[in-house]
């Protein structure tokens, strides 16, 4: 499904401040993969996200999604089969545009803007459907400017944007990370529905360790730009958080260590 | 105190307000190309007027200002040129172009055509002894606006439309569904471009003269007419915008107007508009509420004493 091969990026190359982003990183996800991201603080995870999407050139390396060789694929054309979340739930939406708008827009993925109108009368009935799976009364606020919304429920909208029509793959990058605990794990559920329901390939970069461990059928750790620990099958479903932040923490103590003869 | 003219030019600018406002309320870039865009309009509209077309000036005198906003698109997407400079060397570009026009600073228009041996008409030539020779160039130009209010309205609400607008609103989310945010700028400035030199255009048959030096403060006095406008027209949606943008322009031109009547000279208004748009932000800063809050608890206090 989703191939990554030898991933390498140096950021601010040739300068005191040379830093490797990722370095021959290689991954590969099946059909229907829901992959947990875990790793301390620059370990790499949303710069393989963001190179995935395309927001980054990478140095070398090759990704294929779905049989497609998409390394030298801008990244609005790489967003038609990728859907995205971030942390910050300001930044998946058009605040001065109406909750119908944006889903208009979101909507129309994949096929070129024209000049029929955006919003059209049969889309609505299917925008209220999918809203009112969200469960948070947006139904009836088609024309409300998001703005007004709150962080938790801008960010349920954005999860409807990027998968109202179904991605290959989806990349989630913290997405729950800046909601208060309550809104998240409702957020962290839907995501769940979501994805289970369309049986959506996805990548979650998550710091909740219970959270990596409870959602997806895959963890993996990143350590340095490197893929240090892939979880998955009956060793994944007997770690424990404990065992697993021990882990986690040794990697980090690398890192930290690297970080203080530097 | 009624001035027809400054009913007309600021009917006139009001288009070049609309095109200021796509750029600067629903792009979010500030283009300050508008002072030669403005002066394309006028140039191509003359020449094409002296050399017997001048319908066919109107016409293209926009797609010249398209033309102009797509190269100021393309320097700031594809060249990664800050907003304002990329504006800056259209502008600076412009004022070549517009001297290679027109041929020399200025130009009279009835003269110009006569001397080149063709018939001298406007596109409100026609409408002058229909509607009579007071009001037609008002009720002409006003039809115009109006169309083209409604057509930019409308466009807005198409799929391309909402596309822009999302670009200027939040270039991140765009991306992330898959339309091209790079390409939306260029559309957009060539829109907004397009307008402001079309109002040029038309400016061109109006004054019956184009001159070099026309566009000087455009840019400044289409932001002052669309804070003004915003004052009256407060929400923030693209119908308030089109309204505040014409609006705005109108009352902006009868204060410039009156100005004028009060011994004011030319050459000094451009400082009054640069201090209209200080003051009018510096109103809006103000919170009336505020104010009254601490006049009536000043109240208040003296009565309790």
């Amino acid at each position: 499904m989703l191939e990554i091969k030898d991933f390498s990026i140096t950021f601010n190359k040739g300068t005191v401040d040379e830093r490797k982003g990722l370095e021959n990183f290689s991954l590969s996800l099946d059909d229907g993969d829901f992959v947990t991201v875990i790793g301390s603080n620059g370990a790499g995870k949303s710069t393989l996200l963001n190179t995935i999407c395309g927001s980054y050139k990478v140095d070398s390396g090759k990704i294929v999604l779905d049989g497609m060789d998409i390394t030298n694929q801008k990244e609005h054309r790489r967003a038609r089969f990728i859907g995205r979340l971030f942390q910050d739930p300001l930044r998946g939406t058009a605040p001065h545009m109406t909750i119908e708008e944006n889903l208009a827009l979101a909507y129309g993925r994949g096929s070129r803007p024209g000049l029929a109108f955006g919003v059209k009368k049969s889309d609505e009935k299917i925008f209220k459907e999918k809203l009112a799976e969200l469960d948070l009364g947006l139904e009836d606020r088609l024309k409300t400017p998001v703005g007004l919304l709150s962080g938790g429920q801008r960010q349920a909208l954005t999860l409807l944007i990027a998968t109202i029509v179904t991605p290959k793959l989806l990349l989630l990058d913290e997405h729950t990370a800046a909601l208060d605990p309550k809104t998240a794990d409702k957020v962290m559920e839907l995501t769940d529905k979501i994805i289970k329901k369309h049986s959506i390939t996805t990548l979650m970069i998550t710091h909740n360790i219970r959270n990596a461990l409870d959602y997806g059928n895959k963890t993996i750790l990143l350590s340095q730009g490197r893929l240090v620990l892939v979880l998955e099958g009956e060793e994944r479903k007997s770690m424990t958080v404990e065992n697993l932040m021990k882990l986690y923490s040794t990697t980090a103590a690398d890192s930290f260590s690297d970080k203080m003869i530097l | 105190m009624f001035s027809i003219n400054a009913l007309e030019l600021g009917l006139i600018f009001s288009i070049m307000t609309m095109g200021v406002f796509v750029s600067l309320r629903i792009l979010n870039i500030p283009d300050l190309s508008v002072d030669g865009s403005i002066v394309l309009g006028l140039a191509v509209s003359s020449y094409f007027t002296i050399h017997g077309m001048p319908i066919l000036g109107i016409f293209l005198s926009f797609f010249a200002g398209t033309l102009a906003g797509a190269v100021t698109g393309l320097l700031i997407t594809k060249m990664k040129i800050q907003p304002i400079l990329a504006g800056i060397l259209t502008m600076t570009a412009l004022y070549t172009v517009n001297f290679r026009i027109m041929g020399r600073p200025n130009l009279d228009l009835p003269v110009e055509t006569k001397r080149l041996g063709n018939d001298y008409y406007t596109i409100f030539t026609p409408f002058e002894e229909l509607l009579g020779k007071d009001w037609h160039v008002v009720i002409v130009v006003s039809l115009i606006v109006l169309i083209i209010a409604v057509l930019l309205y409308l466009f807005m609400k198409t799929q391309i439309g909402i596309s822009l607008r999302a670009t200027g609103d939040n270039e991140h989310m765009v991306r992330a569904t898959s339309i091209n945010a790079d390409g939306m700028k260029v559309l957009g400035l060539a829109l907004a471009n397009g307008l402001v030199s079309l109002s040029g255009g038309i400016w061109a048959h109006q004054q019956q003269t184009a001159d070099i030096s026309n566009g000087l403060g455009m840019l400044v006095a289409s932001l002052a007419a669309i804070i003004i406008g915003e004052v009256i027209f407060k929400k923030t949606n693209v119908i308030s915008g089109i309204l505040a943008a014409i609006s705005g322009i109108i009352i902006y031109r009868y204060i410039y107007s009156i100005a004028l009547t009060f011994g004011l000279r030319g050459e000094d208004l451009k400082l009054i508009t640069a201090v209209i748009v200080v003051g009018i932000i510096g109103i809006k800063m103000i919170r009336f509420k505020d104010i009254f809050a601490k006049l009536g608890s000043g109240n208040g206090g003296g009565k309790n004493a």
